[in-house]
């Protein structure tokens, strides 16, 4: 009970407010209804189109969600490969960065041309936009090992495998878990966008509503899109409690 | 296991050219001694004590050892335990590092765990023990290969003084029952004195040797020693050695 007070009333608060809030405006006729579509035609829109939209957002989880794990393996790779030499790092790491800058909706028609309509695009969409946290996090955990440990390894002769895996790589973890919570609404975001212009999902029903001037429809499913985003963040939440909560400060 | 015997000839570590950290220092250290090392900050005590690890090497002179290869144990000021693992992993991590067999390895840790009297904290995780307990730990990490060289960086610096004072006792028991060499480097003149058998003062600059003094104290080294007029005495020695400075 008093949990449900401290943590769970204080953000319930401002939603329930917001959406009277919204109700009211818009049954007043304050502000019109195909501008700012009322919380409950919103529900209705969720209910009528449950097939559609569920299909949808399946499509559009495992989208994000294979996009992601291969920004995660990709991206652990890559930071380890950059780890590993210097002039390796600098060689590679400017074009890393390219990842970071690139403007995915500029470039998610070329992504089409290459690879076609479907899936596969908005895969490498996701992809493209959720991988550099997790390299330029991984990096700096694997960077930032305590050189009193490094040495330690040394003097017990470790091989580079042995001090990656039993002392780099476990080091890093706080901060490899930043980069994929960051990396994950990052993937769900690439995947809608790669939906927009070459795929099906939830990007592509935002796309076919906002044609059709049917506001409610995509409010509908931004609320689903914000719904996986969240269920995926929670997910890599979970995962990093389970992995440090016993040693690691920030999961006590 | 028998200590290991060193020698050192005309060492000069320099990381700017123009300021040598070490400019030409001569040092034998005997086999088996328990030798401190005093001096104040930066007159390259733990450059020495890198060198002597083999974890970096002169830019000339010679350091011969023998046996040439010594297994060699390093303690730092803190602990470094790796917080993921147990106190049981965290003392054979270097027999897991040398290969050595799962069962062997526990088997040695928990030897070494009942040594520095941490036999029934073997489960817990570093974030669940005291600083003197992680330092303990850290202490059995070192001795579970067994080494003919154990060197020390200020080790119990950044402890509570009864704390210290129990570990110091400790760590000159465990050098008398295995004849290993131990170098420890320090700035506390109680410490050095109350230690070793022999303490060198360094200069401030350069890393030549003030003072190589051996010490006329008894071998057994209690917590009573520690009112004893003897260790006084050679407490000033040191003291006047070191404000020369």
């Amino acid at each position: 009970m008093n949990r449900f007070k401290s943590v769970i009333l204080p953000p319930l608060v401002p939603l329930v407010a917001i959406t009277a809030l919204a109700e009211f405006i818009v049954r007043k006729g304050i502000v019109k209804s195909y501008l700012l579509p009322a919380p409950s035609s919103v529900l209705r829109a969720i209910i009528e189109n449950w097939g559609e939209l569920t299909r949808a957002i399946l499509s559009t989880s495992a989208s994000a969600l294979i996009g992601f794990l291969l920004s995660t393996v990709v991206g652990i790779s890559a930071a380890i490969l950059f780890s590993s030499s210097r002039p390796m790092q600098r060689a590679f790491y400017p074009y890393a960065v390219f990842f970071q800058t690139v403007p995915i909706i500029a470039i998610a028609p070329l992504i089409v041309i290459w690879l076609g309509y479907g899936m596969r695009t908005v895969v490498t969409a996701a992809f493209i936009v959720s991988i550099f946290p997790v390299i330029a996090n991984t990096l700096t955990g694997i960077l930032s090992t305590d050189p009193a440990l490094r040495d330690l390894f040394r003097l017990y002769g470790a091989s580079p495998m042995a001090t990656l895996f039993k002392l780099r790589l476990p080091a890093a973890l706080p901060q490899i878990f930043t980069g994929l919570r960051i990396s994950s609404g990052l993937a769900v975001i690439g995947a809608i966008v790669g939906e927009f212009i070459g795929g099906q999902g939830i990007g592509s029903v935002v796309d076919v509503a906002r044609t059709q001037q049917r506001v409610d429809k995509v409010f509908a499913a931004v609320l689903l899109a914000s719904a996986l985003g969240l269920a995926l963040f929670a997910l890599i939440n979970l995962a990093s409690f389970l992995t440090l909560r016993r040693w690691h400060a920030s999961e006590k | 296991m028998p200590g290991a015997a060193l020698c050192l000839k005309n060492v000069r570590r320099a990381f700017d050219p123009a300021a040598p950290v070490i400019h030409s220092l001569n040092l034998e250290i005997i086999a088996g001694e328990f030798l401190a090392i005093l001096g104040p900050s930066g007159c390259g005590k733990s450059t020495l004590l890198r060198m002597l690890a083999r974890l970096d090497t002169p830019n000339s002179g010679s350091i011969q050892m023998n046996p040439t290869a010594p297994s060699t144990a390093f303690v730092f000021q803190d602990a470094h335990l790796l917080p993921w693992r147990t106190v049981l992993d965290n003392a054979a991590l270097p027999l897991e590092l040398q290969n050595v067999a799962r069962e062997e390895r526990h088997k040695k840790a928990r030897e070494v765990l009942a040594q520095v009297g941490l036999a029934e904290a073997e489960k817990l995780i570093p974030g669940e023990l005291s600083g003197g307990m992680r330092m303990r730990v850290s202490l059995a990490r070192a001795l579970v290969t067994n080494p003919e060289l154990l060197l020390l960086d200020e080790p119990f610096a950044a402890l509570d003084e009864i704390t210290r004072f129990n570990l110091e006792v400790q760590l000159r028991d465990l050098w008398r029952d295995r004849g290993m060499t131990v170098v420890f480097v320090t700035h506390s003149i109680s410490e050095a004195a109350f230690l070793s058998n022999r303490a060198i003062v360094l200069t401030r600059r350069g890393g030549g040797i003030k003072l190589d003094r051996t010490l006329t104290l008894p071998a057994e080294r209690t917590n009573t020693l520690r009112a004893d007029p003897r260790l006084g005495e050679e407490m000033s020695t040191l003291l006047e050695a070191m404000e020369e400075e």
